[in-house]
């Protein structure tokens, strides 16, 4: 990468991985290590594709998923066949589970196109450990935020009206809804995530291709590579393309939060309709993206050893990026709270009262606790430095955002206008079932990306390996 | 299979009672070589085609087995001969004038409610009878319907009604029935009748009554007795203690100016309730004085009036209901209490009483005086009724101080009983148990009612009736009487039959088929004929016959197919009198008071439980609990505080010896120490829908006093039932949504609602605006005279094709009812005031619904309605978040599938379906389209006629069932209509205005006239934030959980 600028002064002193935790704090770049040469990291890195032993851990994590994934799909059948009264929601209460599910996921789905495109074009090297993983964790976030607007369809089996296209009805969608914006802004998005994942994995897959013991292997890896060679002139052009990608991506982390924020801004409902909606959104998208990634790259890179790689700093770094974020969520909630009080709309004040202190008031304690108060550790070196307080911080945070968006969707609705409609809204156990069944298709689809494809990027970190070096 | 209906007049020729068998001799012996009482059956039915498609819930099955059996046994060449009955298929060589395909036509006829008549016209598509409206000609309809009337169509088309004579449970025919029967007879007729009874409910038809009259004649040692679980046995007998006769009493609203009702339900709950609602509501009217301008423009300035002047009512009320809810005074206490509030009334005017009467304590002295000084002030113009649970001596005390007050002749008038045979119904069945239980009746003929169910506990009539060696049962369903009766004949439905009833006031109406009988039912008229041993003779012949001799032969044609027509009998209204008041107040002895005190009453919505499968009924809210599905113990907050209960506790309830368990609901106005319990639940034998929900009050009441009763005991039982609510929220929360005022302010216009709602204006928009069409329809709603009867919520779903979701959806807040009303209370919790707010699709100028559809499947039309498109429906729900007013209501599931009450499962209520409305499908969001059917229909007549559409010629639904007049609907853009007119007066608002909805549904502020000495509540609906004292209590934080054992639907 031409215009990378190396900021690493000092990454050959460090001595192996298992020196690092008590290192301390270390400077972003590390993970090009003095000590991996290209081979040790390509070798590293393919093997756990090609050649390491297919481990009982990872059978039986794939195993535990695939069964939440048939509980996705069991509960996913019974929908179709019955109808979405299976579910707690009602009238007032018009959307609930999963709409939560998928504005969280979409949050989640978040950190990978921040990872690898706006810190690219930042130049923040560290990233190179994280976003390969981070682009999966995207994409199979998205994919799996994608199947709540389906599902909670009351006709699911229509669900392409929201899409404009020519048809013998004459109609389009109404473009005045926030609803049709959302169907652009996330095709958008996962066209995008997914297409930047895939370029950013032709010339690893080249590696996979060349390294490839089997027959099978090589055909299928050599059909994905679409006929990387490697030339410079791929090289020239891979990057300016890629460059391009992160660029076009960019406005994306923006976009589609902010469009999923819409969908609430745009509406009249007290609690909704406020104007912070959208930059809200995406700092909240962008919290619990990180959040999930820390949640899980922890146990990854100790199940898989990958220290070397992801290492202590970048887990600082994201503590410190959860940390702005939740600040920045803590001066959204600070301002719903002052709109509230300063629009002097009986409404939005009730709304407000309602949520800190009705029926629901724990959900809206419990995001405050786990969004606002939890990540305050991070102002600490130590904490930061800790993997298991990072660990259940990064849990908290996930929660805590689910919480919040608890909170919005069903602490508003449950109350408007009108209290003779008001009513409590509980969710019965397909609305578990369905939440529960995303997660597994998540994890189904994790596993098999960390048994298939390689989950650091190998080119990357050859090249910092090789500017490391350079600097050397 | 249709009729022939034309001019209102033809009829159809019911079978006339011979063996079914008879008709085919050629088809004996395969009758019993197949064997199959499904087949037998489907060869004696009278109406095949038609009828075994309604064979019921397993039409195809039958129909698999008989065509096995048919091809089986007779061979294939044999098998499609089964004997049709005659029917020649001919197209009409001139059609008939009126005929024309895809046009409902109407049909005047009769429903009755307890004996009495209100009337109805029937709306018939091509021979299906489909909704029913008010007869405007009607004096008891005016136009308006109930709840019940509304309803009776769906009575009509219940899958779960009798489809068949049965003996001893096993299917029989008519055939074997009258083999039985005249078996029976020639015992019985040695003996001149001695030992055959009838037990009929209040007979108000003529037609029925001569023939009973007659059968007692030509059977003189024969009984005939009466009961009607809640009938008015307490009315008729402070007639006979106050003037030593039964006479009839008809009240006029409209007269009057001052009315103090004593715990009587007379908006609802009474014979003439529709008129009364009506003309009461008429003087509480704001009618705007227009202005006409030389332009032509019409407007209206600040002076407005009530045009006559608006009515005052006081209320004293045991369990909260509407007259309480409308009334500018309520005044709660216990049902016992009422007849010291009479006597105090009664003594203050002058009028002698007991020497020892006592004011009740909770009796203010204020109050006590206001009433008495507004009493007195208008003599002639005032009216006291008392209510029909209140025992005689209050009704008998409540004519004197009528008469006292002039009011007779006047607000008050008395006529001859409209009944046939007036008796103490009570004294009646008790009299028939004492004869079955000395072995004394040989044979017991049931013409309707369910006495097994419905006769207080305290009489032990099933015993009794046990010993009756021969029982028949006419009735509509197979219910818990003809369960335990030998014979159940399946009844005809009023729609379904010819009769004959009187309305409150003694007016007679023909009630004339709207459709031949579906299943194999006969009028109570026919089994009279049979049991005369005249089976030839036809429903249709005796009525004619009736009113031939009543009416005179001359010209006897023409004034039949007059009164057919027009559904009103001219002339037959009941002279009035004026019977000499020989009422003198004995000495009281004052009762020992013990314990709790026990009301009963039928339940607001299912009745004396007759309505008890009819799914409509069961889900419709009770106009002050909001509960439906089930029957609960209303207790009174403090008492339920003092007793430590909590919304849906199950509690046992020990009244006389007997005990039962039902649930407790906590309801604001009911008076302490005292619990009600509504009649009409519990049923045991009913159909799929009536069948469990509830408990059975009348296992409590005692056989000596019928409405209320002391010494009630509660216990607690630990345990929960959970109960279904369509509002558990009951506080305003201090927003204005239900403005109010009184009349001074009304007039003096020095309390209007908030300017923006008053006044919405178009705010600066980025969007184009539709050009004004030629037509705005708009609807006003007025709210000082809604009087919270729900009439407007069932003729909405029956117009509309609403269904039913089940109890446990409704407890998740799924039911699908495109109109609510809401109700508030303001005040002190312990004895609110309670308003009534009508909701439904406002039909926003600037619908936040529409901007929100991805898909455009709700939409304005350029005449302003908002349109709802099912076919492009996705189902986002987006549109009913979005919706201020959340009158959208959504298609979670396939309810009428769920229920076991679709198309396959119960065919007959497809028939049932307005071909006008489109049935939505899973998973659609629906609401009120103002009825958009009736606009569309209107607006084609217009055009054919080339003029526009007139002011009042469009109504909707809920306008035209309701009684009050209170929903009105129009062109908003003609400035003459009436909508127009009082959509600026200065009452006129819209809700939730302040959003920039522009609703084009507003309503008008809430008028009450209170007196001017008397305290109003203290506005204290301000309660920031939950809990509310209800929510404490249990309303909503542990009432509405879905119940975690309970499926879903049925």
């Amino acid at each position: 990468m031409s215009k990378k600028k190396s900021r690493r002064s000092h990454g050959s002193d460090h001595s192996g991985p298992e020196d690092h935790a008590q290192k301390g704090p270390q400077h972003p770049g590390d993970a090009g290590h003095a000590e991996h040469t290209f081979g040790s990291v390509t070798d590293k890195i393919s093997s756990i594709v090609l050649t390491r032993k297919t481990s009982r851990g990872w059978l039986g994590g794939l195993l535990f998923s695939c069964m939440l994934l048939m509980v996705l799909m069991y509960a996913s059948a019974y929908l179709l066949a019955r109808g979405i009264g299976i579910w707690g929601t009602t009238v007032p209460v018009g959307w609930a589970f999963p709409i939560i599910n998928f504005v969280w996921w979409i949050g989640i789905g978040h950190a990978g196109t921040l990872i690898s495109a706006v810190l690219l074009l930042l130049h923040q090297d560290w990233r190179t450990s994280i976003n390969r993983f981070a682009e999966a964790m995207t994409l199979f976030a998205v994919c799996c935020a994608g199947i709540y607007p389906l599902l909670h369809l009351g006709r699911p089996w229509v669900f392409h009206w929201l899409m404009p296209y020519p048809n013998t009805m004459g109609l389009w969608p109404n473009f005045r809804s926030p609803l049709v914006w959302d169907v652009f802004a996330v095709s958008t998005y996962f066209t995008c995530s997914a297409l930047f994942w895939y370029m950013g994995l032709i010339p690893d897959l080249a590696s996979l291709r060349d390294r490839a013991t089997g027959r099978a292997q090589r055909v299928i890896y050599g059909m994905m590579a679409m006929g990387w060679r490697g030339s410079a002139k791929h090289w020239q052009r891979y990057e300016i393309a890629y460059l391009l990608m992160a660029g076009l991506c960019t406005p994306l982390v923006v976009s589609v939060h902010s469009i999923v924020g819409l969908d609430f801004a745009a509406s009249i409902v007290p609690g909704w309709h406020t104007t912070i909606a959208p930059p809200y959104f995406v700092v909240g998208a962008i919290l619990s993206g990180f959040a999930m990634v820390m949640t899980l790259m922890i146990p990854l890179r100790a199940v898989y050893r990958l220290e070397d790689f992801v290492t202590n700093k970048h887990l600082d770094n994201m503590a410190k990026v959860i940390l702005a974020t939740s600040m920045m969520m803590a001066y959204g909630y600070l301002c719903e709270v002052f709109y509230a009080y300063y629009s002097g709309n009986e409404y939005e004040r009730y709304v407000t009262l309602n949520r800190a202190l009705g029926p629901y008031a724990w959900s809206y304690w419990a995001l405050l606790a786990s969004n606002i108060v939890c990540p305050q550790i991070f102002w600490f070196n130590w904490a930061r430095s800790s993997v298991p307080v990072l660990f259940f911080v990064s849990l908290a945070v996930n929660l805590g955002m689910w919480l919040e968006r608890f909170v919005i969707v069903v602490i508003s609705l449950h109350r408007d206008y009108l209290p003779s409609s008001w009513r409590m809204y509980y969710p019965t156990v397909w609305d578990f079932a369905h939440f529960l069944g995303s997660i597994g298709l998540f994890f189904t689809l994790m596993f098999l990306f960390l048994r298939l494809l390689p989950m650091i990027s190998i080119f990357e970190l050859r090249e910092l390996v090789h500017e490391a070096e350079g600097e050397a | 299979m249709t009729l022939d209906l034309h001019a209102g007049e033809s009829h159809h020729n019911p079978a006339t009672g011979g063996s079914p068998a008879e008709e085919f001799p050629y088809w004996r012996g395969l009758e019993e070589l197949s064997g199959t009482p499904e087949f037998i059956d489907s060869l004696r039915r009278e109406f095949p085609r038609q009828a075994s498609e309604l064979k019921d819930p397993e039409s195809r099955r039958t129909f698999l087995k008989l065509m096995a059996s048919s091809i089986g046994l007779a061979g294939i060449g044999l098998s499609g001969c089964m004997r049709q009955p005659d029917e020649q298929i001919v197209p009409n060589v001139r059609q008939p004038a009126d005929r024309v395909p895809g046009k409902a036509q109407f049909y005047a006829t009769c429903s009755t409610l307890g004996g009495y008549a209100r009337g109805i016209l029937v709306e018939s598509h091509e021979g299906r009878p489909t909704k029913i409206e008010g007869n405007p000609e009607h004096p008891a309809s005016m136009g308006a319907t109930d709840i019940f009337g509304q309803a009776s169509i769906l009575g009509m088309y219940d899958p779960d009604r009798s489809q068949d004579v049965r003996k001893a449970g096993l299917i029989s025919t008519w055939g074997e029935f009258s083999k039985a029967l005249t078996a029976q007879l020639a015992k019985l007729r040695g003996k001149k009748g001695e030992g055959l009874a009838i037990l009929t409910e209040t007979v108000t038809s003529p037609t029925l009554a001569t023939q009973l009259r007659e059968l007692l004649r030509e059977l003189p040692s024969a009984r005939w007795f009466q009961y009607e679980p809640a009938g008015r046995d307490n009315v008729r007998a402070g007639a006979k203690l106050a003037f030593g006769e039964y006479v009839e009493t008809v009240y006029h609203f409209g007269q009057a100016t001052i009315v103090l009702s004593l715990d009587a339900e007379f908006l609802t709950g009474m014979p003439g309730s529709l008129r009364y609602a009506r003309e009461f509501t008429d003087r509480r009217r704001f009618v705007a004085q227009p202005k006409h301008f030389d332009s032509g423009e019409v407007s209206i300035d600040g002076s407005h009036e009530f045009h006559p002047p608006m009515n005052r009512l006081y209320a004293a009320e045991s369990t909260p209901g509407l007259v309480g809810a409308t009334a500018d005074h309520r005044l709660r206490m216990k049902a016992a209490d009422v007849e010291g509030l009479a006597r105090a009334v009664a003594a203050e005017l002058g009028i002698k009483v007991a020497e020892n009467a006592t004011t009740p304590g909770s009796v203010p002295a204020d109050w006590l005086a206001a009433v008495v000084e507004d009493l007195k002030s208008h003599p002639g113009q005032s009216l006291v009724i008392a209510g029909e649970g209140q025992p005689a001596v209050v009704h008998a005390l409540v004519h004197a101080i009528n008469q006292k007050l002039e009011n007779v002749g006047k607000t008050v008038e008395y006529t001859a009983p409209v009944e046939a045979e007036p008796v103490d119904q009570l004294a009646s069945l008790t009299e028939l148990v004492e004869l079955m239980r000395g072995d004394k009746v040989q044979a017991l003929i049931l013409l309707g009612g369910n006495p097994l169910y419905s006769a207080p506990a305290g009489l032990e009539f099933a015993k009794a009736f046990d010993r009756v060696s021969f029982r028949a049962h006419l009735a509509q369903d197979y219910n818990e009487t003809s369960f335990a009766a030998h014979w159940h004949l399946p009844e005809a439905h009023e729609l379904e039959c010819w009769g004959d009833a009187r309305a409150f006031d003694g007016t007679a109406s023909i009630q004339q088929p709207l459709i031949a009988p579906l299943y194999s039912g006969r009028s109570p008229v026919d089994l009279l004929a049979m049991l005369r041993g005249h089976p030839e003779w036809s429903t249709y012949e005796l009525v004619q016959r009736t009113w031939k001799q009543a009416l005179g032969e001359e010209g006897f044609e023409a004034k039949w197919r007059r009164a057919v027509h027009d559904g009103v009998i001219a002339g037959t209204k009941a002279e009035a009198k004026t019977p000499a008041l020989k009422f003198v107040d004995a000495d009281r002895t004052p009762a020992s008071r013990s314990g709790l005190e026990l009301t009963f009453g039928p339940d607001p919505t299912v009745g004396d439980g007759r309505f008890a499968n009819s799914g409509w009924l069961q889900e419709l809210p009770k106009p002050l609990t909001k509960l439906t599905w089930d029957n609960a113990l209303l207790i009174s907050p403090t008492t339920a505080k003092r007793l430590n209960f909590v919304n849906e506790d199950l509690v046992e309830l020990v009244l006389g010896g007997k005990s039962l368990r039902a649930a407790v609901w906590i309801l604001p106005g009911q008076p302490d120490d005292s619990v009600s319990l509504a009649w009409g639940y519990g049923r045991t034998h009913s159909g799929r829908i009536g069948t469990g929900p509830g408990v059975n009050a009348y296992q409590l009441r005692p056989s000596h006093q019928a409405w209320f009763s002391d010494g009630l005991e509660l216990r607690a039982t630990g345990t929960k039932h959970p109960l279904a609510v369509t509002q558990t929220h009951h506080s305003m929360e201090g927003r204005d949504l239900i403005h109010k005022m009184t009349l001074k302010q009304a007039t003096e216009g020095s309390h209007p609602p908030s300017h923006v709602r008053q006044h919405p204006e178009h705010e600066p928009t980025l969007y184009h605006l539709e050009d004004p069409s030629a037509a705005a329809w708009g609807m006003v709603i007025d709210q000082t005279t809604c009087i919270g009867c729900n009439a407007c919520v069932i003729a909405c779903q029956s117009e509309n094709n609403i269904p039913i979701v089940g109890k446990e959806q409704v407890r998740i807040g799924r039911e699908m009812h495109w109109l609510r009303i809401d109700r508030y209370y303001r005040g002190p919790i312990e004895s609110p005031e309670t308003n009534f707010q009508p909701v439904m699709c406002v039909h926003c100028e600037n619908a936040p619904c529409e901007l929100v559809c991805p898909v455009a499947a709700t939409l304005h039309s350029h005449e302003g309605l908002n349109q709802m498109v099912y076919n492009r429906c996705v189902g986002t729900r987006y549109c009913s978040n979005n919706c201020p007013y959340k009158v959208r209501r959504f298609n979670f599931l396939d309810y009428s599938g769920e229920l076991g009450l679709s198309a396959v499962q119960a065919p007959s209520l497809s028939l049932m379906h307005n071909p006008d409305v489109t049935v939505r499908s899973r998973g659609v969001m629906e609401k009120c389209t103002y009825c958009v059917q009736r606009i569309q229909e209107k607006k084609i007549d217009a055009q054919i006629q080339n003029r526009d559409v007139r002011d009042g010629e469009i109504q909707t639904a809920c306008q035209q069932a309701c009684p009050a007049s209170a929903i009105l609907f129009g062109n908003i853009r003609d400035k003459n209509s009436q909508v127009a007119q009082l959509r600026q007066s200065p009452l006129n608002y819209s809700l939730l205005g302040e959003l920039n909805t522009l609703p084009r549904t507003t309503h008008l502020s809430r008028v009450q006239n209170p007196h001017p000495d008397l305290p109003m509540p203290a506005k204290n609906d301000t309660l920031p934030l939950n809990p509310t004292l209800l929510d404490e209590i249990g309303h909503e934080s542990e009432g509405q959980k879905p119940a975690a054992h309970a499926p879903a639907g049925h």
